[in-house]
């Protein structure tokens, strides 16, 4: 069953349109790739499956229920969904431990001492059991990227929305980060990634979308949709990729 | 450890020598220019040709001694009611702040309200708030009437209240919309991201701007002497009319000075933590 379904999304910014009749399903335990130029709709798709950006039209489904219904709380629905930014988005007033914990603790009502146990064992799991007591200041490009996935995944979330989560990233301190996304994939989680990484793209994705002009013009399995792409702008955009030396 | 190893280059000596050589040569010029300065005034001001009459109706020891404990008991007055004050209207600003960032249509004369309440006070001059307060609502004649010292401090409290809640929406307004995206995202309500949030982000970052009023108020306190309370410089004035002559003004102004040099320095000192957190450390 589809753990995702959006079908005909809308949304308009200022005149502008951002997504226009957007369909994609995304199955539970799939990993699906949107890539695209800057512009093309990737940030705020995301946004709008997570709530954050309401929708002009269409709607939303989030384990069968319609999630884009005025009525459905935006509270409930996000404790589902974690979701990673492109600037980490730390608060910079919490340790690493308080930011991971804060949800927890204040959404899910779970004692302190528990959240926090959950929150050190979760740090060390990736590497980073020692910055625990540490302020997000103290902390490296990746390894703050790398507190944010731990912060959002402390929900148990039913799905994971990464928006372009290694693009602030020094080129040295990506692979990190990408290494914590394969170890989610290989645990089953259902993700959906915006990138620019096509090469991890092709690896670690079941399935890629080109999204241009807030259209999906092309989709696919990776091989087909990177290697083999059959839609003339899919062709361009990679060509471009491969000029930049990104593939 | 190779930095203690290391021998400095030729080059580098040179440049040391050079730079020791400079700091010096302005530290004899600094000094040099205060002592030239300082002496031009002293000169000037002795000199004179009403010096000595000026000295003795501003100056006097003997006065000043004598109406040392007067205007201490009158200060005693505004330390108590800076405080209250204080606390009064940060926590006033901090509400109608809040208040005012409340969306939706149901909020709508909440804000309102919160939004006339800035415009007033902040347009009204403090006298007439006293006034208002301290003559008028007494006149009302009505049971249980707080004395006219609360009074006073309540007029106090609207007033910079008002000043301290643009200075806390600044503060709220500054975090950036990323942090609030990352606190719904992960469930938070509205509440509790204001709560966990935005406002810890908001009040440390306005911290130093909110104490610069504090010291401004710890000066206006004194205005509750219109309405029949002996403040510090209220005292000064009934010395000074007793004698003639202005020495008690003087001491009231030493200790209001001595008075806000601590709260200043932690203004300071707090302007520069928030300056060494903003530029990473």
């Amino acid at each position: 069953m589809a753990l995702l379904r959006c079908r005909g999304l809308r949304k308009e910014f200022g005149g502008h349109v951002v997504l226009d009749h957007l369909d994609l399903t995304v199955a539970e335990h799939q990993v699906v790739a949107v890539i695209g130029a800057s512009g093309s709709g990737k940030s705020t798709l995301l946004r709008c499956v997570n709530l954050l950006d309401e929708l002009d039209d269409g709607t939303i489904e989030l384990d069968g229920e319609d999630i884009s219904d005025p009525r459905v709380d935006p509270d409930r629905v996000r404790r589902r969904i974690g979701m990673v930014f492109q600037a980490y988005n730390l608060f910079p007033h919490l340790s690493v431990l308080d930011n991971i914990t804060l949800a927890p603790r204040h959404v899910h009502r779970r004692v302190r001492a528990e959240a926090e146990a959950q929150a050190r064992e979760l740090l060390d799991r990736v590497g980073l059991g020692a910055k625990a007591d540490a302020y997000p200041d103290r902390l490296s490009g990746g390894q703050q990227q790398r507190v944010a996935i731990v912060r959002a995944l402390a929900n148990s979330p039913r799905l994971m929305l990464l928006d372009e989560v290694t693009s602030a990233l020094d080129p040295e301190l990506v692979g990190e980060v990408l290494a914590m996304i394969r170890d989610l994939k290989a645990d089953g989680m259902t993700m959906v990634l915006a990138t620019h990484e096509m090469g991890f793209a092709r690896e670690v994705a079941d399935e890629v979308c080109f999204l241009d002009a807030g259209r999906v013009v092309e989709s696919g399995p990776p091989e087909q949709v990177l290697g083999e792409p059959t839609q003339p702008r899919t062709r361009q955009f990679l060509r471009r990729i491969i000029e930049a030396g990104r593939l | 450890m190779t930095l203690l190893d290391h021998a400095p280059s030729k080059a580098q000596l040179r440049r040391s020598a050079y730079r020791r050589r400079q700091t010096v040569y302005s530290v004899l010029v600094a000094a040099s220019s205060t002592a030239a300065l300082g002496t031009l005034l002293v000169i000037a001001v002795t000199g004179a040709p009403g010096w000595d009459r000026v000295r003795r109706s501003f100056l006097d020891p003997e006065i000043a001694r004598d109406a040392l404990p007067t205007v201490l008991s009158g200060l005693w007055l505004n330390v108590r009611l800076l405080v209250c004050c204080a606390v009064g209207a940060l926590l006033l600003g901090l509400v109608i702040a809040v208040l005012r960032t409340l969306r939706g249509p149901v909020f709508f004369p909440v804000r309102a309200l919160a939004a006339g309440y800035t415009y007033t006070f902040r347009g009204l001059p403090l006298i007439i708030v006293l006034y208002l307060l301290t003559l008028g609502v007494p006149g009302l004649r009505l049971q249980g009437m707080p004395p006219v010292l609360v009074l006073g401090g309540i007029a106090l409290i609207l007033t910079y209240g008002g000043y301290l809640a643009e200075v806390f929406r600044a503060g709220i307004e500054s975090v950036h919309s990323s942090q609030l995206a990352a606190a719904r995202s992960l469930g938070l309500t509205y509440r509790q991201t204001m709560r966990h949030v935005v406002l810890p982000q908001a009040v440390r970052r306005v911290a130093p701007p909110l104490l610069n009023d504090v010291v401004a108020l710890q000066k206006d306190v004194g205005l509750v002497s219109l309405a029949g309370p002996i403040d510090a410089v209220r005292a000064a004035q009934i010395a000074t009319a007793q004698t003639f002559n202005y020495t008690p003004y003087v001491v009231a102004g030493v200790l209001f000075v001595l008075l806000a040099i601590p709260l200043i320095a932690v203004t300071d000192w707090v302007t520069l933590r928030a300056a060494r957190r903003q530029s990473g450390g």
